[in-house]
């Protein structure tokens, strides 16, 4: 290689090993310190290696509910995760048909994504009050969740179907498939790896979310609530396993969509059946 | 396999078709003949995908009827009209095997499965694909798609096939080898084909009936070859290829042949029999490219002061096998083009700016419309002006 690279190579590349370092690694750091020592505290040096804080998870009471958070939390954005899918892809298809007013419906759709979610949480729980119904982590703190997972999966089935061409369908027509058989056997097939985008974005935002849940949430605390109060009033390495068992459920998550879109769109490239492999030698 | 649909004759009654404030097709009337493989040409934009959509089924008239085998199609669902499409891009579902997209019509049936895979692999053989009948569609070539999409046509027994620019996402090579084997499919059948294209000499190659279009009308309906060797009017020569188009204001007429001076200067004899142009009318005529004479002007000779014979400068040579495409500098808007048999053209070879006379005979122009249309509505002072 004997092209030169120019100084702005080295400049940006630095810049972004900074931003590595800067995203990942203090979460390293917290990762390392939830391993401490029973005797250790919230800060290095380790005092030995154990698997102390964990158990403490489970097992104190004094740290709060963080088992029945988590729950709760999974649950949440289980819903939110099949609600969301479920709308944005039914609004998405109908709004490939242009009708009156679809443009204003959209706008509002999204104004939602730019309102402070603070402000949307406190507005909800104000009007649970207001109609004397108590604010839950199942029926508000639902509802406030989806005021922002729903414009995002709506805008993600937009970019979807943007790719998606339309002779795909009319062929299923032409071929005799019933609107119902056309949308079963093409048209959700060939959406399905986007479609699995956004339950991942409704179940990942769900499962942090933490501004609009606060105020509607009611007296159970999601996992982010949860984690939030012991912020302030918890002080072992407790807090430092909530921290990496969190991500771990994350991680977790998000490998198990990618995988299957990954999985889908190898199939389809040159995934080879064994059939036609036989065939054909 | 025999079609069970009945005629496949397609007439397309006084149909208009407007987007908003577009017109796509206006006051278009055309019949198909049952078993005929006719090509619908021209540009994009002129309307001939919206008439395939339309006998499809995919839009519906503005206006007009869509009738096949004598019965309207209007609002009857694509199954009923026994039309089957292949998609431009062939449309091939990229999550099911080759088998099932073949299958695909039968499933919606409510066929059997080992039914359904027996007839689709029939089809699959017939177009010579049956070893691959459990890949998916992106693993094939181009060409092996479109005969995927063709059996996935036919295994409804369509009694009109409809193709939306079969060829053209296929290189050159295929496109001559798919084209040939189109027709072959269609004389076998014996259904009606009706093929989308913009590529002239792919209509003519293998239609029977050829459909010029332009703007959303028809300028001239009649066989492959008829387009070719008598197209109607200046646009289809000019669209089609392979004539040049000539113009000239009248001189005078006798025994059925006017003289006609071009706007150079040049004297052309057009047969005008029976007609009586009149003097001053403007007239079009085609010649095809192959039948002129092209001869060098030796340096400092006259032009040559005979009928049909024009002096120009060669533009552009261009080898093209068997022939080579000379360009003559002759009009100042209008292309003109002779065909020369390559071993005549390299007994003594061309070149660039060379002055040439080119010459054909009076009997071989083709009298088009376009002067004969405007002579009676429009006073000779305008027509002359």
């Amino acid at each position: 290689m004997e092209d030169k690279r120019p100084w702005t190579f080295y400049a940006f590349a630095a810049f972004f090993t900074l931003f590595v370092l800067f995203l990942y690694g203090p979460m390293i750091v917290i990762y390392i310190l939830s391993f401490q020592g029973p005797n250790g505290g919230m800060t290095f040096p380790l005092n030995g290696v154990s698997l102390h804080w964990f158990e403490a998870l489970i097992s104190q009471t004094r740290v709060g509910d963080i088992a029945g958070a988590f729950h709760r939390s999974i649950g949440l954005a289980v819903l939110v995760a099949l609600i969301t899918v479920s709308v944005s892809v039914l609004a998405g298809l109908g709004f490939r048909r242009r009708f009156r007013g679809s443009a204003f419906a959209f706008y509002f759709a999204i104004a939602s994504l730019i309102m402070p979610g603070l402000f949307v949480g406190l507005g909800i729980a104000l009007t649970f009050r207001l109609l004397g119904l108590e604010t839950n982590w199942y029926l508000s703190g639902l509802g406030a969740q989806l005021t922002w997972t729903l414009p995002f999966g709506l805008l993600i089935m937009f970019a979807v179907l943007g790719r998606f061409n339309r002779s795909y369908e009319e062929a299923a027509t032409d071929l005799g498939a019933t609107s119902w058989q056309r949308v079963k056997e093409v048209t959700l097939p060939m959406l399905l790896p986007g479609i699995i985008g956004v339950a991942l974005f409704g179940f990942t935002l769900s499962y942090d979310e933490l501004a609009r849940t606060a105020l509607t949430a009611g007296s159970e605390n999601t996992l982010p609530l949860e984690i939030w109060a012991m912020t302030t009033n918890v002080t072992s390495p407790t807090l430092y396993a909530v921290g990496a068992v969190t991500t771990i459920v994350s991680f977790l998550v998000i490998s198990i969509a990618l995988g299957s879109i990954a999985f889908i769109q190898r199939r389809r490239a040159l995934g080879i059946r064994q059939e036609s492999l036989a065939a054909t030698e | 396999m025999a079609n069970a649909g009945g005629s496949g004759e397609v007439s397309v009654v006084g149909v208009t078709k407007r987007y908003g404030e577009t017109v796509a097709v206006k006051d278009l009337s055309l019949t198909i003949p049952h078993g005929a493989y006719c090509c619908l040409l021209g540009p994009s934009g002129c309307g001939k995908t919206t008439i395939l959509r339309m006998i499809a089924g995919h839009e519906t008239p503005t206006r007009g009827d869509i009738r096949i085998g004598g019965t309207s199609v209007l609002g009857l669902p694509q199954v009923r009209r026994g039309t089957a499409m292949m998609f431009q891009s062939y449309a091939l579902f990229p999550h099911r095997s080759v088998l099932d997209n073949v299958a695909f019509a039968l499933k919606m049936r409510g066929t059997g499965l080992s039914e359904r895979h027996a007839a689709a692999r029939e089809l699959l053989a017939k177009v010579q694909l049956e070893k691959f009948a459990n890949r998916l569609p992106p693993q094939l070539s181009g060409g092996q798609q479109q005969r995927v999409a063709l059996a996935r046509a036919l295994i409804t027994n369509p009694r009109v096939l409809l193709l939306d620019e079969p060829l053209s996402a296929l290189d050159e090579y295929l496109r001559l080898r798919m084209r040939g084997e189109l027709r072959r499919v269609q004389k076998e059948l014996g259904i009606t084909f009706i093929h989308v294209t913009h590529t002239q000499l792919e209509a003519i190659a293998v239609a029977d009936m050829v459909v010029v279009m332009a703007n959303g009308h028809i300028e001239q309906a009649a066989s492959a070859r008829d387009i070719f060797v008598a197209p109607r009017n200046a646009y289809v020569t000019r669209f089609v290829g392979g004539q040049n188009v000539l113009c000239g204001k009248v001189e005078g007429v006798t025994d059925g042949t006017a003289v006609l001076v071009s706007e150079r200067g040049a004297r052309l004899a057009f047969p005008v029999s029976g007609r009586q142009p009149a003097r001053g009318a403007e007239l079009y005529g085609s010649i095809r490219r192959d039948r002129i004479a092209i001869e060098k002007l030796p340096a400092g000779s006259l032009p040559p002061n005979e009928l049909n014979a024009i002096v120009g400068e060669v533009h552009t040579i261009e080898n093209q096998g068997s022939y080579v495409k000379v360009t003559v500098d002759f009009a100042d808007d209008e292309e003109f083009v002779a065909h020369v048999p390559d071993d005549e053209f390299f007994r003594d070879p061309l070149d660039i700016g060379d002055r040439v006379v080119a010459r054909w005979s009076a009997s071989d122009i083709n009298l088009l419309d376009d002067g004969l249309n405007v002579r009676p509505a429009m006073p000779m002072a305008a027509a002359a002006s």
